[in-house]
């Protein structure tokens, strides 16, 4: 099959699951399943080929492929859209098409498929469990399957179609199209559980707060279409002429250039989306969701598409920068540096195993806008991709011990213990060691731990930009940022799996399903071997023995090839330190946990503890500056005050006065001067009527027949005169 | 028969529906199931016929199609002239595809079926014509038309419900408030429409829009002792008020959430779906061809009042606990965009700025055609159930009727302008076309956009989220069959525009690169 064909084809199959699932086999689970996993891996199927071809072509980045239809009557010319894929892409599409595949294969162990149905459970509301008796009468409560298990899998198919279009467009309006349809699935995933007051709430947060960049990011696209003419890839960002005029025109607001305002535009939408500073209370709460599938989606996929985005359009973000960082990159950078600092600070004062994890994907993603905020295009991109994949195993994992603390929840009855809450867990590595072991290597990756982990080559590649490049404060903040990743980590890992188990229900956890554990495992592969593809070549001994083909590959996407960094000790001694130290520290502070339960971080922290504890009261802040306004501006303000009051006040007024004005007339004219005059004739006749009688009214007839030969007379003379004599 | 067809097509769509009524009003009016599927199938004529047209209607050329002209009123010139081009036939066929959903809908009335469903067809007639005439006598008669079956039906078959207290104190029925409002607030704008067209029509000597298109708008001899520019622009502003209102254009708006509130489903689906549209279309076809100097002298102003349509018009929609009012407040929301979009294009006309704006407000016509109607359908089908329109008696009801839950859902989407979906294209069409040409004020209508999302979100929210009003549990019914026959066109055709829009896109871009 031609290549084009086939990317034009990938995002279709989960579209179809989609609508198959929604519109015919809601009722069935295993075809449901069956139908989604299925469009999935033809999905996962066609992408392989597709990064396949891609990577055996010569100087790809000049000879994409590519192919578009017109969509779009714009007055004599056409709107087009299509498919694209360069090297950019092509490694996206990896990503994407792995890390996809996992969840879906996932989702059917993590909603309990083969289980029985719940005794209580409602649509809406997560599975409580049910009774089964075994073969000796005993009864037991196990987990139950999710009853809205066919609907769940609708949802993914739909947002697997989504982030799909997204990475495979040639242009960005059907991002735009992908972007906001996972919008909407993030939003109905987070709502899955809809029943529950707070997953309601998220839901709603979720949306809008995302909506506040998409706005930014539509008026952005605006401008970038009527300065261009287009919002193709190629006519743009390959296209040096163009981004010189976008550089050189100024867009007359705050002594910007065009394509300054254009990037800013558009990195907020990233804002929003990548849950940046400060638009960033959204995710954490986005944990509503069914555990780590949709977390996941939120984390590893649907955030990431912010991050694509800028280093799709990172050559007109840095368009003009010969000389100094352009405005849009220096935002970038000061935004992404203290977002990936800021959310570290909370990451670390967190409870809840997967808002740890929530803390720390916006922190990554913080690191990969700095990263391009100073110019590091092939570090950022690398750090995306190698991130998706440790950040997913890491929300799986977490979803597989939280689905283990479950089973121990429902064995002792006891629901009011919180099986997501760290404190209720430890020593879990002997009841899941699966979990364990991966979880393990996904926290070493986060953390960059050295070598022989993907994470630690991303992120030494963004330090060692920074530090060459001479962005030095960057450079702390990120590495101050690592090592507080590095801490927390191994906080997690050692009250979630090490020490003893203190409660009951950590007792009698249990290793989730192979469906679950599986897709841990593949992922676990790409945790480590990912970052092999991106060694920079002057590392000391490793350096060179696999080519730096990641630098060589992304880089192409590039109009200019970007130069690699040249090697230094400084930042490859920093990120050792980081890492390793921050991980001992981790593991020192928290190794007695079990025993003391006293946090280490509570106690360092002393009295400022309750800051990061309550994510610094941005949602209280928020809440106040901005929640509450609005309502008041829409119930007070708009349709109380200004619909209600003024504008039909001055109506009902208006007719008001036109009432008293026709009663005036009603009672000074028509009373006494129209209806007056006609009942003084009125009584005049009647007058008349009494007063005549007697003299005219005497019984003779020949009085009357004297009266009547009169008026005849009378009246023929009037008719001659009137009739005749006038013309 | 074929030569009947092709040549007098557009009298017999534009009659049918009378014809249908007639017909009607001989039928047994105590057989109401008899009347109404009558009027259901009756009403499909001219959708057969306007399907016709638009097959027959060639997308490629520019101009009229298909046009008619007889003697009318020949002592003032005036004359029976109809005509398409890209813009009405997408309006007609909005307006014949929008009622046989509207009859359907309406099943459920039990009161004087009859008069009911004729007053429907003459509404029908009335809309159509207005968006057939080419001759502005012609054009005012069935605009004025269309009012008086609407009047009836919001005053006859409104809520029951519902009191409004005016200036003293006096409390009056609410739907005998809105349809009363409703009309004097349409005749307002009348008044001076009709005064201007006979200005035009004396000064003139004719009603013929081809005939005016060629001569008005170079005109320049003074008129009544004033400069010429000084009569065009109190014209203007008599023509510009008479559609602003209706569209409606922030401050005009008041009337809207009440007829719709108060009008029954399917008036409310007529309402916001064909008759907002009458006043654009007013805006498209009389004012920016007849007056070009003078829209563009004026744009600026009307631009910043479709803002404050969109911004007001999102803010009050979310400010809403009444889920009608709610949607009807979108309309104005909504119906910004339109206005926005003739703003620009009548301040570049030429340009393809110009083009793009108006294609996206064209577009978006359409659109809120189809949305609204929608979302005014879905919240009677709830009505009908509860009784209730307070979206704080409702709550978690989306497992009780999950189809209804889930057709809500899309339907809101695309109100809410979901990419994939067909508000989004025409959206996004009028702010790239009016970003260069106002980008203050596009720049502002993004805080209307993000109140949009609050408000549909809102309403999804009250109505099938949280935890379930358990007064409702075992009360509640689904959607039933015939309910999600009135739905599912509407949903295939926002669905179809979102996905691939060129095949309407394409008709109403030739007409208005044509025209402006």
């Amino acid at each position: 099959m031609a290549t084009e064909l086939i990317i034009w084809l990938i995002p279709l199959p989960p579209l179809l699951a989609f609508f198959i699932i929604t519109l015919l086999t809601t009722r069935s689970k295993a075809l449901s399943h069956t139908i989604a996993v299925g469009a999935a891996l033809l999905s996962w199927l066609g992408s392989m080929v597709v990064f396949f071809r891609a990577i055996q072509v010569e100087h790809f980045g000049e000879h994409p492929f590519v192919s578009s239809i017109p969509w779009l009557a714009t007055g004599d010319t056409y709107f087009r859209i299509g498919v694209q894929i360069d090297p950019l892409s092509a490694a996206s599409l990896f990503f994407v098409a792995w890390t996809v595949l996992m969840i879906f294969i996932y989702s059917v162990g993590y909603h309990n498929y083969g289980q029985p149905e719940g005794d209580h459970d409602l649509p809406g509301l997560p599975p409580h469990g049910a009774t089964v008796k075994d073969a000796h009468g005993h009864e037991h409560r196990v987990l139950s399957v999710e009853p809205m298990y066919s609907r769940f899998f609708a949802f993914i198919g739909l947002f697997a179609f989504g982030m799909y279009t997204l990475v495979v467009s040639d242009n960005l309006l059907t991002l735009f199209v992908g972007w906001e349809i996972m919008g909407l699935c993030s939003y109905l995933l987070i709502g899955f559980w809809y029943g529950k007051p707070s997953a309601r709430a998220a839901m709603i947060k979720a949306f809008l707060t995302t909506r506040v960049g998409d706005v930014f990011m539509l008026l952005g696209l605006a401008y970038l279409y009527s300065q261009t003419g287009t919002l193709n890839y190629r006519e743009i960002f390959y296209n040096a002429e163009t981004l010189h005029m976008l550089a050189e025109h100024s867009s007359g607001f705050l002594g910007l250039s065009a394509a300054a305002l254009i990037g800013i535009l558009l990195f907020i939408g990233t804002v929003g989306k990548s849950a940046q500073f400060p638009l960033h209370v959204w995710l954490p709460d986005a944990m509503e969701g069914p555990t780590p599938v949709s977390a996941m989606i939120h984390a590893a996929t649907m955030v990431s598409a912010g991050v694509y985005m800028v280093i799709r359009i990172f050559p007109l973000l840095s368009a003009g920068a010969e000389h100094a960082a352009t405005p849009a990159m220096l935002v970038m950078s000061i935004i992404g540096a203290f977002t990936a600092l800021f959310a570290a600070t909370i990451a670390v004062a967190q409870d809840d195993i997967k808002r740890v994890l929530a803390y720390s994907t916006i922190s990554q993603l913080g690191y990969m806008v700095a990263a391009l905020g100073i110019g590091a295009y092939v570090a950022a991109a690398f750090h995306l991709i190698t991130h998706a994949f440790f950040k997913a195993l890491l929300f799986l994992g977490s979803g597989s011990v939280i689905h283990g603390m479950e089973h121990g929840v429902l064995h002792t009855g006891n629901h009011s213990v919180d099986p997501q809450n760290m404190k209720n867990m430890g020593g879990l590595r002997h009841k899941m060691p699966i979990t364990f072991w991966t979880f393990l290597v996904g926290g070493f990756a986060l953390s960059g731990f050295p070598l022989v982990t993907a994470g630690f080559w991303s992120k030494d590649e963004i330090l060692a930009d920074a530090w060459g490049h001479g962005h030095y404060v960057v450079f702390g903040t990120l590495a101050l940022a690592a090592l507080l990743t590095a801490f927390y980590t191994m906080r997690q890992i050692t009250m979630t799996f090490l020490g003893e188990p203190r409660t009951e229900e950590a007792k009698h956890a249990h290793e989730t399903p192979w469906t679950m554990t599986f897709p841990l495992v593949v992922l676990a592969v790409f945790a480590v071997g990912a970052g092999w593809v991106g060694i920079p070549e002057h590392f000391p001994v490793i350096g060179g023995l696999v080519p730096n083909w990641f630098h060589e590959f992304v880089g192409g996407t590039l109009l200019e090839h970007p130069e690699a960094v040249e090697f230094n000790i400084i930042p490859l001694l920093t990120s050792l330190v980081v890492a390793l130290g921050g991980l001992y520290a981790g593991w020192l502070a928290y190794r007695n946990y079990s025993q003391s339960r006293v946090d280490a971080a509570e106690k360092a922290l002393g009295g400022l503890y309750h800051l990061p504890r309550h994510k610094y009261y941005f949602d209280e802040l928020y809440d106040r500056i901005f929640i509450k306004p609005a309502i008041w501006l829409a119930e007070s303000f708009t349709s109380a005050w200004m619909d209600r009051g003024v504008i039909d006040g001055f109506l009902h007024w208006v007719a008001y006065i036109t009432g008293r004005i026709g009663n005036f007339f009603r009672d000074a004219i028509d009373k006494p001067i129209v209806n007056g005059l006609a009942d003084k004739l009125a009584d005049t006749m009647k007058w008349l009527g009494r007063v005549f009688p007697p003299v005219i009214q005497t019984g003779r007839v020949q009085q009357y027949m004297i009266m009547a030969l009169v008026s005849l007379a009378a009246f023929s003379a009037l008719f001659y005169y009137l009739l005749v004599m006038t013309p | 028969m074929d030569f009947i067809v092709n040549n007098y097509l557009l009298t017999l769509i534009l009659f049918t529906p009378t014809l249908g009524a007639l017909i009607l009003f001989f039928l047994p009016g105590e057989n109401k199931s008899l009347i109404r599927w009558a009027a259901f199938l009756l009403s499909f004529i001219p959708l057969a016929l306007s399907l016709a047209l638009w097959f027959q209607f060639d997308s490629t050329q520019a101009g009229f199609q298909f046009e008619q002209r007889a003697a009318w009123y020949p002592a003032i010139n005036s004359s029976y002239h109809l005509g398409v081009d890209g813009i009405s036939l997408t309006m007609v066929l909005l307006t014949t595809l929008l009622t046989p959903l509207s009859i359907l809908a309406s099943f459920g009335i039990q009161d004087r079926v009859k008069a009911f469903m004729m007053l429907f067809l003459f509404l029908e007639t009335g809309m159509l014509g207005v968006f057939l005439a080419l001759d502005l006598l012609l054009f005012f008669v069935f605009w004025e038309i269309g009012l008086v079956p609407m009047y009836f039906l919001i005053n006859q078959w409104g809520s029951e419900k519902g009191e409004r207290t005016v200036w003293g104190g006096r409390k009056m029925p609410a739907r005998a408030y809105a349809s009363f409002k409703f009309m004097i607030y349409t005749m307002a704008g009348s008044l001076g429409l009709l005064l201007a067209i006979q200005m035009i029509g004396v000064v003139s000597g004719t009603f013929d829009l081809m005939e005016l298109y060629r001569i008005w708008p170079s005109l320049d001899k003074p008129l009544f002792g004033l400069s010429i520019n000084v009569v065009k622009s109190i014209a203007f502003w008599a023509f510009t008020i008479a559609f602003a209102l209706k569209v409606p254009v922030w401050p005009f708006h008041t009337w809207l959430p009440d007829a719709h509130t108060e009008a029954p489903t399917a008036g409310s689906m007529i309402l916001a779906g064909v008759l907002l549209k009458l006043g654009a279309y007013g805006f498209l076809r009389l004012v920016l061809p007849l007056y070009p100097t003078e829209a563009r002298t004026y744009a600026g102003a009307l631009a910043f009042l479709a803002v404050m349509a969109i911004i007001f018009g999102a803010l009050a929609s979310f400010g809403q606990s009444d889920f009608k009012r709610l949607v009807a407040y979108s309309s104005v929301n909504h119906m910004g965009f339109v206005v926005l979009g003739i703003a620009a294009a009548a301040a570049a006309a030429g340009t393809q700025d110009a083009h793009i704006a108006m294609n996206g407000a064209v577009l978006q016509m359409f659109n809120h055609g189809l949305s609204a109607a929608g979302m005014f359908f879905l919240v009677g089908v709830i009505y009908e159930r509860t009784h209730t329109r307070d979206l704080n008696e409702y709550g978690g009801l989306f497992p009780l009727v999950p189809v209804y839950g889930a057709i809500l859902m899309f339907t809101s989407m695309a109100s809410l302008g979901l990419p994939g979906l067909n508000g989004f294209i025409s959206e996004f069409l009028v702010v790239r076309g009016s970003w260069p040409i106002f980008s203050v004020y596009t720049a502002l209508a993004m805080i209307g956009l993000f109140f949009t999302g609050a408000y549909i979100l809102k309403g999804i929210r009250q109505v099938l989220h949280g935890p379930l009003n358990e007064k409702w549990a075992g009360h509640l019914t689904e959607i039933n069959a015939r309910e999600v026959f009135v739905i599912v066109p509407l949903m295939i055709l926002i669905l179809w525009i979102g996905v691939y829009p060129d095949w309407i896109l394409g008709v109403i871009n030739r007409a208005v690169t044509a025209l402006f």
